[in-house]
């Protein structure tokens, strides 16, 4: 186990060093570059703006400064906001697209297990069929259509209470969260529900359980310890990536809700132009999402003792 | 017995037929593929998705040599149209200028403390009698009303909701500062809706009163002769008579927020976003099935460089190296940006088809018919291509079909937060992000791509389950 964990830790770093060494080679062929604006037409500005930044080395050597600041954590100044650290940033509006993303992968986590383990005891009855149906259209509507359309059903509901009971948009407390996470979440709760069902289907007549059931113990118990615990595994192993999916659809839901998090950041600066700050999320997303998966793949381990054996 | 010798001959023998009587084949044989095609015709919703997938190819090529409407042209005097019938207008007489009505100012009413004209005005002073001078039309709105005691001037308001909730009296249309001026001319962009007029009373100071009334207006649309034969409406201005109806350009779907053609954008922007979702998958398909064959036959050290390359190329954040592809190949002007999306999708989608082909072509590798054909000395080529690739066919076909929905979504996303493709090319997902921002008052600009998204991704969807439980072995029964 010991071995494995450090196996894929480096096997991580390495992930994370391509992963930096693609974006800046992605950002360093952008045609035009955030300093080629309209207002400086100036040589010796845009010769000083370039030593500033290290444009006027050559790409070698830009690539090392990069590498080593990266190491040590450091992901520059950003571009068009001149005074603002991407640290600064990333610290500052992390935080609330992490909020955002934990709650949405409780949230789909959570739903999915349920749905799925109901759809699968009513199998080709009305829940099912209804379930099944929701999940179906969770699967295939844009989560920008959602989120558009969920504000808009949020709009008529406090116009028809005539206050306030949920906010259209904005950050803070945790009623401005509810809406986004629940958004942002449905498409991953509904891929659970499908994969909650399929592999309770798998559980539900096996063997283990008739025994179970043979020897008396009550259905709550057999639903609880033996099913579930054992249908559950598939979805847990699918919860790393789905945190990708998550983390990244987070783009759609700050910019429509209005949420300060870091995807709309990084939507903004990608509009811009701003290098370091695409950069900087870039190295960042990666790295965060790589490990991720690495951990949830351990907890995999330690839930089930099959894969320990590796 | 004679003895008449027997001269036997090579014609006295005849060949008997080889007859093998141990296994017969009385029904004709059925092929993977036939096997594959009567399992899906037995799926119905399968089958409906396949038609649903054709109708949409058929709007999509077909569409626009049927309905031959520039995606990009605008009818500015249909903006935001609604879905519905063809709008009509009635030719009238070209413009004429009005003059307006006056009347003698009124002085403010007796014992009004101020000497002066209007300064005696009451703060709620309001208007009364406001009509209509003749019938509004969406040339000219001709308003008049009573003078107000001890006004100095008026103030116009135009809304196109009712002002009566809230008391929002909308667009200020015109100060008048001339009290004897009574009347009022709106010419400015009518478009054939109501609207809410309000009069304000203006105090001698140039206040507005607390006081307004406001008239409801619906205009009819009409156009003159000469007008409607320069917007290309009819040929010729000369064969129409003052009263006749004409029928405007017929938008079925309505506009959007900038009088442009929904069906016809529709139509085009499913081009868009049907070309990416088919020709990506199948691009990076192409890709993974040389790549994994490669690695899976090649095998050994080899297979292990390319299959740990693969799995770094996985590793990476698929939306953010989207984005940072579309950004790193540019776009220059009057470039669609179609060519850079598909690069990036076939640069970061193709290890999935990669790991599942050689996961397949090692399974197949040491399948018996291979050994056979390898003795009767068949070349590695002849292998790939005779055995390993059409027995891998039906794991592939499914891998593609549930691609298409995935990238389709993905281009939808980019076009969303404005990296997808240039406007004004029109995608699904463009029109969906421009449609959202009108959402509240012009629902329709945002449900028709929304729809259509969500139709074509679960009609692929549900054809991918289809496809699977028909072709895959394995996956046979599973849900």
């Amino acid at each position: 186990m010991f071995r494995y964990t450090v196996k894929r830790l480096i096997q991580g770093v390495i992930t994370v060093w391509f992963i930096a060494t693609a974006t800046f080679i992605a950002m360093h062929s952008v045609p035009g570059d955030p300093l080629s604006g309209e207002r400086l037409t100036n040589e010796e500005i845009r010769a000083n703006l370039e030593a500033r930044y290290g444009l006027d080395r050559p790409l070698f050597e830009q690539y090392l400064i990069y590498m080593g600041n990266m190491t040590r954590g450091d992901f520059g100044i950003s571009f068009t906001q001149q005074n603002r650290r991407v640290n600064d940033i990333i610290r500052e509006h992390f935080p609330v697209s992490a909020t955002l993303g934990i709650l949405a992968v409780v949230f789909a986590a959570l739903g999915g297990i349920l749905w799925g383990a109901l759809t699968a005891l009513f199998r080709n009855r009305l829940p099912d069929v209804v379930i099944m149906f929701l999940v179906i259209l969770g699967i295939s509507v844009p989560s920008f259509v959602v989120a558009g359309l969920s504000q808009l059903g949020l709009t008529s509901l406090n116009a028809l209470f005539g206050v306030s009971i949920l906010p259209v948009a904005g950050w803070g407390t945790l009623l401005h969260m509810i809406v986004p996470s629940l958004v942002l979440g449905l498409g991953t709760m509904a891929f659970l529900t499908r994969l909650m069902r399929s592999s309770m289907l798998e559980i539900i007549n096996a063997d283990f359980v008739r025994t179970a059931r043979s020897k008396g113990l009550p259905p709550t118990r057999i639903f609880l310890k033996h099913q579930l615990r054992n249908a559950i595994l598939p979805v847990i192993t699918v919860l790393g990536p789905a945190i990708a999916a998550i983390t990244t659809g987070g783009f759609v839901v700050e910019l429509v809700f209005a949420i300060p998090g870091l995807g709309r950041y990084f939507v903004q600066a990608v509009q811009q132009l701003d290098y370091t700050v695409i950069m900087g999320t870039t190295v960042f997303y990666g790295a965060f999402l790589v490990f991720m998966v690495i951990l949830v793949d351990l907890v995999y381990g330690f839930i089930d003792p099959r894969v320990r054996l590796e | 017995m004679s003895t008449a010798a027997f001269e036997f001959g090579p014609g006295d023998f005849e060949r008997v037929a080889i007859e093998r009587r141990t296994q017969t084949l009385s029904r004709p044989s059925v092929s993977y593929w036939q096997d594959a095609w009567r399992r899906l015709k037995d799926n119905r919703r399968a089958l409906i998705s396949l038609w649903i997938v054709i109708a949409l190819a058929f709007f999509t090529l077909a569409g626009p040599l049927l309905w031959r409407v520039d995606p990009a042209a605008q009818d500015l005097d249909q903006v935001s149209q609604a879905p519905g019938l063809p709008q009509v207008a009635v030719i009238v007489e070209p413009y004429v200028p009005w003059a307006g009505l006056r009347a003698t100012p009124l002085a403010a009413p007796a014992g009004g403390p101020g000497a002066a004209a209007g300064a005696g005005m009451p703060t709620d002073a309001a208007p009364t009698g406001l009509r209509l001078v003749e019938p509004a039309t969406t040339q000219a709105v001709r308003l008049a009303w009573d003078p107000v005691p001890g006004a100095t001037g008026y103030q116009l308001y135009r809304n196109i909701y009712d002002t009566e909730p809230d008391g929002a009296l909308g667009l200020p249309v015109a100060e008048i500062l001339d009290p004897a001026q009574v009347s009022f001319e709106d010419r400015l962009d009518l478009e054939a809706v109501p609207y809410w007029y309000s009069v304000v009373a203006l105090d001698a100071n140039g206040a507005e009163a607390d006081g307004y009334v406001t008239l409801r207006v619906e205009t009819s649309r009409v156009i003159s002769a000469a007008e409607a034969e320069t917007l290309g409406w009819i040929d010729d201005a000369a064969a129409v008579a003052i009263g006749d109806e004409i029928v405007l350009p017929y938008h079925p779907l309505g506009t959007d927020y900038l009088g442009r053609d929904m069906l016809s954008r529709l139509m085009y922007g499913a081009r868009v976003s049907l070309f990416i979702g088919v020709v990506a998958p199948l691009l990076f398909v192409v890709v993974g099935i040389v790549y994994g064959s490669a690695a899976g036959f090649i095998g050994g050290r080899v297979d292990q460089l390319l299959m740990r390359f693969a799995d770094f190329v996985v590793a990476l954040p698929f939306l953010l190296f989207m984005i940072l592809f579309k950004i790193a190949f540019g776009i220059g002007p009057g470039e669609s940006g179609i060519f850079p999306m598909l690069v990036a999708l076939v640069l970061l989608a193709w290890p999935a088809t990669a790991r599942l082909v050689r996961g397949q072509v090692l399974q197949i590798r040491e399948e018996g018919y291979i050994g056979a054909s390898q003795l009767l000395g068949a070349k590695t080529t002849y292998l790939v291509l005779r055995h390993m690739i059409p027995n891998t066919m039906g794991v592939i076909l499914v891998t593609l079909t549930f691609a298409v929905p995935s990238v389709i979504f993905t281009e939808a996303f980019l076009s969303f937060i404005g990296m997808g493709v240039a406007p004004p090319t029109p995608s699904w997902g463009s029109m969906s992000n421009e449609g959202l921002r009108t959402m509240l008052t012009h629902p329709h600009e945002l449900i028709f791509p929304a729809i259509f998204i969500s139709v074509t991704v679960l009609a692929f969807n549900l054809l991918g389950d289809g496809l699977r439980d028909a072709l895959d072995v394995r996956m046979r029964g599973q849900e």
